[in-house]
């Protein structure tokens, strides 16, 4: 059985217990405890179920590699599937939830699968479900996701906030072990701004759990010092709990810091990223245990032997009783002699060598371990848990020589380096055939934009395994981090640490070498996604002999764990079946994350009413207060109708148009895009970015203008004022200032940056009401302040003024057809003209109006709007507009376009009006069919409807749209299905409905 | 060809899965083809196949630099669907969807083409006529769309979040026969039966030149020889511009890093696709339990699978907004593919100003859903000198101005 021990732990406090609950059973832990340690403190050994077959797990790890161990935490809106218990740090009233079984974990129902894992090997569903063909989406797939999975999706709003920070560094040194702790300490030293970041909550990493002394110190004395000498630097920076996550292109680093994961009930963020951009990176992060493949080398109760260490001397928990140990490698003995030393029996250290290990070895049978060397295992005895293991000769095919009687397996394939930061940004790795182990290319690092490498690799991370080599590793890298910064470092001497004679590793990719398939089979490399031995050899044999194609096959190293701990190992079996070198076969890529980051964390503080936030004019909360119904226009709100108590929306819009035609009405135009274009050759810039001549606009005039893309199409269009000889203010659509703005300085930053000439967006400066009606003037002339006369002020006329004693500009334009003047001024006073505007407008029953009316009332006048009219495909000559294309200038923006064949064609779709013969309203976006299928079966159609409305002035429906040759066949009648089957019948007519002279506006 | 079944895996599984043969042939390339195609992702392995199958041209090389299906093929977040708004689009995206719902018989490959439909949400009044439009469209094209409420929204995706504070779902385009594929299977099936024709797919060999000799192309230079062919196929997405400077023309295409990500798997949550193309995001959930997610490309090109990390931000943020839920779920893996961009976001298929070469490339992001029916436009192409499917995407569209643009009303992503 697994239990605590009675002595020892060097991260627990015993004095501090904490409770938990784990599928609704309490147990109890103490503080410092994981709560995998904690688990198996309490003797449970069985903590998941992998992905495929459902079979029982165990832990196998102690770090973020672990692929079995994983629950579900908390409860309601603080649940979240898929955490690793060997990362969670054990807190008072911790509540996890097993995964992936049922009814429950003991007793998984899907544990039956299983069973028939001889017929569901690597990619068997590409070869079946096949027939009948509707059975996959009704019945195998839906049977496949109901298994697959693995904890239960997350079912409210996450009560959690996160955050991002912003730092920018010198040097990130990601992994605080003792390579990172002496690089940074080096580094700090030298004066460089250090950040250093552990994934843990400990300082140290592996080596005080080794048994590391360094200059004639235990490890934990030596870590002690270094950190409160870092703590005493200014310029480095250290965070607990923080681990690497991504490297990208120049020095561009994600960090991810769990901030509160740990605390019970704790406020601020839980998560926290940073976003850091460093000179250089240096990874320290140390080395990866590898498992060894022997047949059943799955069962709970089979772990990493340096996980098995880390249980005893870091939580005084012991695995098991018996705890056989497995290797093919020197550092294994250190766990034989720990457990030992704990008290607990090792029947046997089982090595792979023939010559069997160095000094530990010896130091194993001084301590009276048995150790049988060139020995393997041929296979494990146990349902749910080890019971014993069979053992045979490693260079045989697996004659059983031996049983031993035991209940854990502490196992040990070697050690690989963490490299997946030094890769993620095209890091190169070589093979080292001695170490059995791919470690950094020094000579191909991920290079920045001056061609150099900015990420350093140190210690084991970087292939070294001894201390002392570690510890000089990182003096090494601090120094190369330093002069690459440009800062010198004093020389130091050498740290001493104890070394002891090391006999080499071997390499061991199955046990035993020669196993046959019966053995290979029962041999899992991806523990949670249950990929085998034998799936990898399959995938081979079928042809999946690229490294990628052989992953996504089998789904080698596709699961929460990346292939942290099978990957290696696979593709030592694939190029072993291949017959090819490990190295030609190569790795899968990295990709970031290191290890999975909450979606919460990348969302970051942005959500909410934070996630791209509303933009409201001046007059807002006056338009809340009239209880407007409100549509969003690009980020803006705007009223789209102000609905009196008692009506429809629909009746509201009615009875706005007819304010606007019979009396008068106000419109909050604050959102109309601004740009002021400015210097002496604005003139210039205006002629090319629009299609008419603006430079001959007189200063007091305004002009309707168009802007073409480069293509040709009409991108936006809006009223141009002169200000004055070298200044125009152009106007936009709401949605459209933005992008127009990018693109006037797009062509200014990139082809015409030798013109003087500045724009500039000052939309949100101004409130823009407008004044529209019959009544317009007299509004105006109420207000008073101005002379707004036909004679002082005509059509297209703009002046600056006072109004209510406010510092007024009026442009004298219309949008409705109506009389009607545009008043823009400064943001901060728009709210009481509006006051003053309605307040003197009441006698004349003046009333807002909202974007619907506004849409209705330009329509009825036939007037286009960009998005409705235009989609991107249509230029200025489709609707009519041709004489806002000035014939007289040698370029704009767009002519060129223009001037293609298809675009000048005469049979394009081009603008009408449309009256429906029922007087109803045509359906928005239905299509004008004409006889006959296209080459491709589709029905012919020959226009479409772009704008449809009920005119209340006209008592029916009106529309517009495009038409082939449109312009041409006034009178004749199309067909427009739709969507419903009903076919609408429409006569083509002008698209001017009302007042087509425009008498109405030029009184 | 060894066919597979339920009832050959049992077979196989009594001697332990020893008699698997090989999916595809790795063969020497010979010294001459009838007709090579150059890309072996899904758009080069379906104009193979199709070749093949409806020509009976089966002296056929396949000759891809990296593995087979390596590239976008094997990056992309499996969406099919047909629900555009031009009439040439819906034509060839549809007849694709079409022929993704028979794939996996029709090769004996299981491609897991599951139709469990498509939302595109409307978060805006202007999304919301734009894809009042399409359903009117697609009507008159056959193409089996309807323009829903929120309130069918929410009960198609219950996780959905229809109140966003900032884009409140108003509707949504659903096309409920379109759905996913397993990506890899679309490019491994079609090798296979392109292996068993007869063909040879050629892995690890680059293409170093194109020889051409009075306006006709007359064989490759690669890594692994001089292959002489009468007839090329270009069809390699992102490095179309690379391949067309060889065969001495240029192309406007643009090439950028577009990028995708999983979260961990978890049990079945999401039935159905959802696109949010006002806040440039998109999500379902594999049939593995990853929600796999897709945002905008990148607004500069390169060439190098990466891209950067903003752009995940900032889909992320908005799914977060839209599905509030994935919050508490964890980012597994993000990557990159190198997407080809025309100047109206639509594919070309067509000739090239040499009389036997023809190319295929262009899809831009949205690649993966045309896989058959590209190949069958191509194959025609190739074939016959022309295709209907084809006919509106040639090269020469760009100088006279026939755009095929679909940001029209969806948005970029497609």
């Amino acid at each position: 059985m697994s239990r605590r021990l009675s002595q020892g732990g060097r991260l627990i406090d015993r004095s501090r217990t904490f409770h938990f609950t784990v599928d609704g059973r309490r147990y109890g832990g103490f503080a410092g405890d994981t709560l995998a340690s904690a688990l198996l403190a309490s003797n449970r050994t069985l903590m998941g179920r992998s992905f495929k077959y459902h079979r029982p797990r165990g832990v196998v790890s102690s770090g973020a590699e672990e692929p079995n161990a994983l629950f579900g935490l908390g409860t309601g809106d603080r649940f979240e599937p898929n955490q690793r218990a060997t990362m969670t740090e054990l807190y008072p009233d911790l509540t996890a939830l097993s995964q992936n079984r049922w009814p429950n974990l003991e007793q998984d129902l899907g544990g039956l699968i299983s069973r028939a894992a001889r017929v569901l090997p690597a990619g068997f569903y590409y070869k079946t479900f096949l027939r009948p063909r509707v059975f996959w989406k009704h019945v195998y797939e839906p049977v496949i996701r109901a298994l697959a999975g693995l904890g239960h999706a997350p079912a409210e709003k996450d009560a959690d906030r996160y955050e991002h920070f912003n730092v920018t560094v010198d040097v990130l040194i990601v992994g605080g072990g003792v390579a990172g702790l002496q690089a940074a300490r080096r580094a700090g030293a030298a004066g460089l701004r250090v950040l250093l970041v552990e994934q843990t909550a400990q300082w140290g990493g592996r080596a005080p759990v080794d048994g590391a002394v360094i200059e004639g110190k235990p490890a934990d004395a030596w870590i002690t010092g270094v950190l409160s000498e870092l703590q005493s630097m200014p310029n480095v920076h250290m965070r607990p709990r923080t681990m690497g996550a991504g490297v990208y292109d120049h020095g561009y680093a994600l960090v991810y810091e769990r901030v509160t994961d740990h605390v019970s009930g704790a406020q601020g963020p839980r998560h926290r990223l940073w976003r850091v951009r460093a000179g250089r990176i240096l990874t320290t992060t140390g080395a990866l245990e590898r498992p060894l493949s022997f047949a059943g080398n799955d069962l709970p109760g089979v772990m990493l032997a340096g996980a098995v260490r880390d249980y005893v001397v870091n939580h005084a928990v012991t695995p098991g009783e018996r705890v056989l140990v497995v290797t093919n490698n020197d550092d294994a003995y250190r766990t034989a002699l720990a457990l030992s030393e704990a008290g607990v029996t090792v029947p046997a250290i089982v090595d792979a060598r023939p010559g069997g290990g160095g000094a530990l070895a010896e130091a194993a049978r001084s301590a009276g371990l048995r150790v049988l060397t060139g020995t393997a295992i041929a296979g494990l005895s146990g349902k749910r848990h080890v019971t014993g293991a069979a053992l045979c000769l490693q260079d045989g095919t697996g004659e059983v020589t031996e049983q031993i009687a035991c209940d854990t397996v502490a196992m040990s394939g070697g050690w690989s380096p963490v490299v997946h930061l030094w890769s993620h940004c095209g890091g190169k790795l070589t093979w080292d055939v001695d170490e059995v182990m791919f470690r950094p290319d020094p000579n191909r690092p991920p290079t920045g934009a001056d061609g150099r490498g900015f990420v350093e690799a140190a210690g084991a991370a970087n292939g070294y395994l001894a201390t002392a080599d570690i510890l000089g590793d990182a003096d090494r890298a601090a120094r190369a981090v330093t002069e690459a910064l440009g800062r010198s470092l004093d020389d130091a001497p050498a740290l001493q640490a104890e070394r002891e004679e090391t006999a080499p590793i071997r390499a061991v990719w199955t046990m035993p070498e020669k196993a046959p398939v019966k053995l290979r089979e029962k041999m899992w490399l991806d523990y949670q996604n249950d990929v085998k031995v034998s799936d990898v050899a399959l995938a081979a044999q079928e042809g999946f002999e690229s490294v990628e194609h052989a992953k996504r096959y089998t789904t080698l190293g596709m699961a929460t764990d990346q292939g942290k701990l099978s990957n290696i190992n696979g593709l030592a079996i694939l190029a072993d079946t291949l017959g090819a070198e490990i190295p030609a076969v190569g790795t899968t890529t990295f990709r970031p994350p290191y290890t999975p980051i909450s979606i919460g964390s990348v969302a970051g503080e942005a959500r909410g009413d934070l996630f791209q936030p509303i933009r409201r004019t001046p007059l807002h909360h006056l338009h809340e207060a009239a209880g407007a119904v409100f549509e969003p226009v690009g980020h803006w709100r705007r009223p789209y109708v102000f609905p009196r108590d008692g009506e429809t929306v629909a009746q509201a819009v009615e009875r706005e148009i007819l304010t606007v035609r019979h009396k008068v009405g106000l419109l909050d135009a604050s959102t109309l895009g601004k740009i002021i274009v400015k210097g002496p050759d604005a003139g210039r810039f205006v002629d090319m970015i629009y299609t008419n001549k603006m430079s001959t606009l007189k200063v007091g005039r305004c002009r309707y203008g168009l802007m073409c893309s480069e293509n040709g199409f009409l991108m936006d269009d809006g009223v141009v004022a002169r200000l004055d000889e070298q200044t125009f203010l152009c106007h936009t659509t709401s949605g459209g200032a933005d992008h127009i703005h990018a693109h006037m300085e797009d062509w200014l930053q990139t082809e015409w940056w030798d013109w003087q000439v500045y724009v500039a967006n000052v939309t949100e400066q101004y409130a823009q009401i407008a004044v529209a009606g019959p009544k317009a003037r007299e509004v105006l002339e109420t207000v008073g302040g101005m002379d707004v006369s036909k004679d002082a002020m005509a059509f297209m006329d703009w002046a600056d003024g006072a109004l209510a004693g406010i510092p007024v500009r009026v442009f004298r334009i219309s949008f409705s057809g109506e009389l009607s003047y545009e008043i823009a001024v400064p943001a901060s006073r728009g709210e009481a003209l509006w006051q003053a505007l309605r307040s003197a407008g009441e006698t004349h029953g003046i009333a807002p109006y909202g974007t619907e009316a506004l849409h209705v009332l330009r329509a009825e006048k036939g007037l286009i709007m960009i998005g409705d009219e235009t989609d991107g495909t249509v230029v200025p000559q489709d609707l009519g507009l041709d004489w806002a294309i000035s014939k007289k200038k040698d370029d704009f923006i767009g002519m060129r376009g223009q001037q293609r064949r298809e675009l000048s064609r005469p049979d394009r779709w081009k603008l009408v009006g449309l009256e429906t013969l029922s007087g109803g309203v045509l359906p928005d976006g239905a299509y004008a069919v004409e006889e006959g299928r296209n080459a491709n079966g589709q029905r012919n159609v020959q226009g479409r409807v772009t704008s449809t409305y009920r005119s209340p002035t006209l008592g029916r429906g009106i529309a517009m749209g495009l038409v082939r040759n449109g312009p041409d066949r006034m009178g004749e009648v199309l067909d427009f299905p739709g969507t419903d089957g009903v076919v609408h019948r429409a006569r083509i007519v002008s698209p001017a409905f009302y007042d087509p002279e425009g008498e109405r506006q030029n009184v | 060809m060894q066919r597979y079944s339920a009832f050959a895996i049992a077979r196989e599984a009594l001697r332990h899965h020893t008699g698997w043969q090989r999916a595809w042939r790795s063969p020497e390339p010979k010294r001459r083809y009838d007709t090579i195609i150059i890309g072996a992702g899904g758009h080069g392995l379906a104009t193979a196949y199709w070749l093949g199958k409806l020509y009976g041209i089966r002296d056929v090389a396949v000759i891809e630099k990296g593995w087979l299906g390596g590239g976008n093929t094997g990056r992309n977040t499996t969406i099919i669907r047909s629900n555009y708004l031009q009439d040439p689009s819906a034509a060839i995206y549809e007849k694709s969807r079409s022929l993704y719902e028979t794939m996996s018989q029709d090769i004996n490959y299981n491609v897991m083409f599951s139709p469990r439909g498509v939302l595109m949400l409307a978060q805006t009044e202007a999304e919301a006529r734009g894809y009042r439009r399409t359903a009117h469209a697609n009507a008159l094209q056959g193409v089996e769309t309807q323009f829903v409420s929120s309130w069918r929204v929410k009960q198609l995706c219950p996780i959905i979040s229809l109140e966003g504070p900032r884009y409140p779902v108003l509707g949504a385009l659903w096309q409920p026969r379109a759905g996913t594929a397993r990506h890899d299977a679309v490019a491994w099936g079609y090798a296979r039966a392109c292996s068993d024709m007869g063909m040879d797919i050629i892995q690890k060999c680059e293409v170093t030149g194109i020889r051409s000799e009075g306006g006709q192309v007359t064989g490759v230079s690669t890594t692994r020889g001089e292959i002489e062919c009468d007839r090329l196929g270009i069809v390699v997405a992102g490095h179309s511009g690379a391949l067309a400077d060889m065969a001495g023309f240029r192309l406007p295409i643009e090439s950028v890093a577009l990028q995708a990500l999983v979260s961990e798997p978890i049990k079945p949550a999401m039935d159905v696709v959802v696109m949010a193309n006002t806040v440039h995001g998109y999500m379902s959930q594999s049939d593995k339990g990853e929600m796999v997610i897709g945002g905008g490309a990148d607004g500069y090109n390169n060439y190098t699978q990466r891209g950067s990390f903003h752009h995940i931000e900032e889909t992320v943020r908005a799914l977060v907004e839209t599905f509030p839920m994935i919050s508490r779920l964890k980012m597994l893996r993000q990557w990159g593919g190198i997407v080809d961009m025309t100047g109206d976001r639509s594919p070309i298929i067509s000739k090239t100003p040499l009389g036997n070469c023809f190319i295929n490339c262009g899809w831009g992001t949205g690649g993966f859903k045309a896989v058959p029916g590209s190949g069958w436009a191509m194959a025609e192409l190739m074939a016959k000198g022309q295709s209907p499917l084809a006919e509106a995407f040639t090269l020469d569209r760009f100088r006279e101005g026939r755009f095929i643009d679909e940001s029209v009303a969806a948005g970029v992503a497609h």
